[in-house]
């Protein structure tokens, strides 16, 4: 286990946590502010995916594809929150799982129906599809590294809305008590709205760096939505923080799990165990750790709420 | 005091409509044959099968109010376990089924230990998260088929003179089995701990604060809505063939808790109800385009909206 | 009247930086009906927590009938004869009074892992709950969803879920919380025709309720017991009158 290899697999680590985290932290948000389940989450990431894919086709440039497609999703989060979403804020946890499953189902089938069943290709921009050397000996994608760059950049930056503006103040106050927020005259259904559109443009941009990474695919926004769950989960339901910190760890771990797991578990039990054992243990290794994190402090590392 | 008295926990077979029901759904082979229309007595098969499974799934959520949303684990446990024990040359109904049976209340009492120490959403994510994880454990394993799944090389093995090949006695045995199943419910929600379940949907804290021991009750109503969700993947299996970890899958545990709200969660008909309009609906929209999960989608989100106590909630007196 | 049946010790309670329950003792004697009373924000909703068990102290013991019950949660400590009522009214509010007594009742008779038999069968349970809906006043509203009661009705359906589970001591957190006069008049008289059956520890806001009822009376004062003794004693103590500042006892 080399060095690099180390080196390698942490940045994949940190580039895979940094997209978790752009996911997580809408998701923690809106589940933090408006008391919402919502499993179509990563619809919304794979439909900014299938837009930014589209625009970037359409106009022969990745990042007028970014920027277009980063739009339209946010304009259909906030579509879907003034049209549906918002009947089901006060509704119980069920009619919230299934009322949001349901649009994940209709996500998933519309956009079958728009661009079909074939995976799409997004293209990274073609001056960052090349390595880049890092270090003698070690060359790391382009790509990537922008895909670091732009998380650390967006987690800044909503570092710095969420404790250098109104709008933050609003949302940390709905956060960690919705009734004294309403009471103090925060405008709910704008903030709501905000807040939702502005998840939904986090998404967009995740799924435009994971885009060409991974396949854009129908179906694609569900695993990964499923880890930001978890990622909520531990990093404590309506912190952003703790979604950052949850994110991270997730990433790393479950990066270097199926990196490292294989070799290892070849080593120590043979090829026969390695090929069956380590995926699973490799997969399940998150879930795990979700689990514990709830039997000993089930409102997460960091919880937000009073 | 009223008498007879009749609680709101208890939960009428409404005897003379459960009989007729019966009896036409005795006669539906021959009459289905009468009408030319046999190949439906395969999905009137799966809708009894589903109908067990979103029962078992209604006994923890519509009358425990817990909202599991990893059920589908325990039918594909029962449905692998037999098929592994196919695989291992274990043919016969008689070992094979009360072992699956058993292997999903194990399972079920293995994560409902773990899960019911945590309430509202942190529940939801981990029912969830356990469900995933057996996915993915299935799918590396490759030794049981991995992501292919596993095929049924027949069909267990009841009797000499019962060959569940064939459609018409495997319907009938289907029926058999969900009909004892169903009535077995209906006793359990009418005694004592069918009471207490509902009860501690009503008011927990009351309940604890009055004597009664949370956690237990609802592990034992997880283990038993678990080992009917086993029963109803051993019957799955032999349906179909074949099992695959897609059965695992959390779509398909979403999908199992839209039959429950669509039929009505927390009506003893409900489950049966559900199965039968989902896949009724399944059937007809997909003959009309391969789009029909959007109809599905829209379906669900108008019932959610508008109707959440499902079909049911129409005919029930309050 | 002599056996101590409830003996909270040095009980220590805090939440942040605060102590809510600052090394409270107390002592209650089998057969009395010994009221707590205190200023608000003393503490005692809490302490009342700590003692039925929904709340686990910091410090201190708790020995209910001889038995040390700090660890036990609260059905155990229920089934050791430990029942609560709520100052919120926390019933059954969609079940009838009839069912939302005899789940009291069933909870203390036998086991609830019972599948089959029906449960309306066991007629002797229902004929119990009954009789506990008459004693409290209910005796014809059991058909009646418990949500459908006048408030006072609650209150007494309150008692009454805590009194069907036979306990030997009954902790009541203000009985009369929102009650009308004539509902209080009534309340107090149940009160009374239960002293000398059942122990009680009553938290009330209600002074003339509490000098009418109580054998002895406990103050919390930030957390602390500062003074307790039969209710003339309480009215002349100086720290007592200091803490009220002299508004509620003439």
């Amino acid at each position: 286990m080399t060095g690099i290899l180390v080196l390698e697999q942490s940045l994949n680590g940190l580039q895979f946590g940094l997209m978790l985290f752009l996911l997580a932290a809408g998701l923690t948000l809106v589940f933090g502010i408006m008391d919402m389940i919502n499993l179509a989450h990563g619809s919304l990431y794979m439909i900014g995916a299938y837009l930014i894919a589209a625009a970037s086709l359409a106009s022969g440039s990745f990042w007028l594809g970014l920027a277009a497609g980063v739009a339209g999703t946010a304009l259909f989060g906030v579509a879907l929150e003034t049209t549906v979403l918002r009947r089901l804020y006060e509704r119980d946890h069920l009619s919230q799982v299934l009322g949001t499953f349901a649009i994940l189902l209709m996500c998933n089938e519309g956009v079958r129906w728009v661009w079909g069943s074939q995976p799409m290709t997004l293209n990274p921009p073609p001056a960052l599809s090349g390595p880049v050397e890092l270090l003698p000996g070690f060359s790391y994608p382009a790509f990537r590294l922008l895909v670091i760059a732009t998380g650390l950049v967006v987690a800044a930056g909503l570092w710095a809305l969420v404790t250098r503006t109104r709008l933050g103040m609003q949302v940390r106050a709905g956060a960690s008590d919705r009734e004294m927020a309403l009471a103090m005259g925060v405008n709910v259904r704008r903030l709501f709205t905000a807040v939702f559109g502005l998840g939904a443009a986090l998404c967009a941009v995740a799924g435009g760096m994971l885009g060409p990474l991974l396949a854009v695919q129908v179906g694609m926004g569900e695993n990964i939505l499923i880890l930001a769950f978890v990622v909520i989960v531990i990093g404590g339901i309506g912190s952003v923080r703790g979604a950052f910190i949850g994110a991270l760890l997730i990433g790393v771990i479950d990066t270097a799990a199926r990196a490292l797991l294989p070799p290892l578990l070849e080593r120590l039990a043979g090829p026969a165990a390695a090929s069956d054992v380590a995926p699973a243990l490799a997969s399940i290794l998150v879930y795990v750790l979700m689990a514990a994190v709830l039997f000993w402090k089930p409102q997460g590392l960091f919880p937000s709420h009073a | 005091m009223p008498d007879p008295y009749v609680s709101p926990l208890d939960h009428r077979l409404r005897k003379v409509p459960a009989l007729v029901l019966l009896a036409a759904l005795v006669a539906l082979p021959w009459a289905l044959q009468a009408a030319g229309q046999d190949f439906y007595l395969g999905l009137a098969t799966r809708i009894l099968i589903f109908g067990l499974a979103a029962t078992s799934l209604n006994l923890v959520l519509g009358f425990g109010g817990l909202v599991s949303f990893g059920h589908a684990a325990f039918v594909g446990a029962g449905a692998y376990t037999v098929a592994i024990l196919m695989q291992d040359g274990v043919a016969s109904a008689w070992i094979a089924w009360p072992v699956a049976v058993g292997a999903s209340a194990l399972l079920a009492a293995a994560i409902g230990a773990i899960s019911l120490r945590t309430r509202g959403v942190y529940f939801i994510m981990i029912t969830l998260a356990f469900a995933q994880m057996l996915f993915y454990v299935m799918t590396s394993l490759k030794a049981y088929g991995g992501e292919d799944g596993l095929s049924l090389m027949s069909k267990s093995v009841v009797a000499e003179a019962v060959d569940l090949g064939d459609e018409r006695t495997f319907y009938l045995l289907v029926l058999a089995v969900c009909a004892a199943a169903f009535l077995g419910v209906q006793r359990l929600l009418n005694a004592r701990f069918g009471h207490t379940l509902q009860a501690l949907r009503e008011n927990e804290t009351r309940m604890a604060a009055i004597g009664f021991p949370v956690f237990r009750h609802r592990l034992v109503a997880f283990v038993l809505a678990g080992a009917l969700g086993g029963l109803a993947g051993v019957l799955l299996v032999n349906q179909g063939g074949f099992v695959s970890p897609s059965l695992l899958d959390w779509h398909q545990s979403g999908l199992l808790l839209m039959m429950v709200i669509l039929g009505g969660v927390g009506h003893l008909y409900g489950g049966l109800a559900g199965a039968a309009i989902f896949l009724l609906l399944e059937e007809l929209l997909s003959g009309y385009t391969t789009h029909w999960k959007f109809v599905l989608g829209l379906v669900l989100l108008a019932v959610v909206l508008v109707a959440p106590n499902g079909v049911m909630s129409f005919g029930r007196r309050k | 009247m002599n056996a101590t049946l409830l003996h909270v010790d040095g009980l220590v309670k805090r939440f942040g930086g605060l102590a809510a329950t600052d090394g409270a003792t107390l002592e209650v004697r089998a057969g009395e009906v010994h009221a707590l009373i205190g200023p608000n924000g003393a503490g005692k909703t809490t302490l009342i927590h700590q003692i039925a068990g929904s709340l686990a102290p910091d410090a201190g013991r708790i020995v209910f009938d001889g038995a040390d019950v700090t660890a036990r949660s609260m059905p155990q400590r229920v089934h050791a004869g430990l029942a609560r009522s709520y100052q919120i009214t926390n019933v059954f509010g969609r079940l009838p009074v009839l069912d939302n007594l005899a789940l009291a009742v069933q909870a203390r008779s036998g086991g609830s892992l019972r599948f089959w038999r029906p449960a309306r069968s066991e007629r002797a349970r229902y004929d119990e709950a009954a009789a506990v809906a008459a004693r409290v006043g209910l005796g014809d509203r059991l058909g009646r969803p418990a949500g459908e009661l006048s408030h006072g009705e609650q209150r007494q359906l309150e008692v009454g879920l805590a009194l069907a589970t036979n306990p030997k001591l009954l902790l009541l957190d203000e009985p009369m919380a929102g009650m009308g006069p004539d509902e209080t008049a009534r309340m107090l008289e149940f009160l009374q025709s239960l002293a000398g059956q059942v122990t009680i520890l009553l938290v009330e806001h209600d002074m003339d309720a509490v000098f009418r009822l109580a054998h002895r009376i406990s103050t919390l004062v930030s957390g602390r017991v500062i003074a307790c003794g039969t209710p003339d004693e309480i009215r002349a103590h100086p720290e007592v009158r200091r803490a009220y500042l002299g508004d509620e006892i003439a």
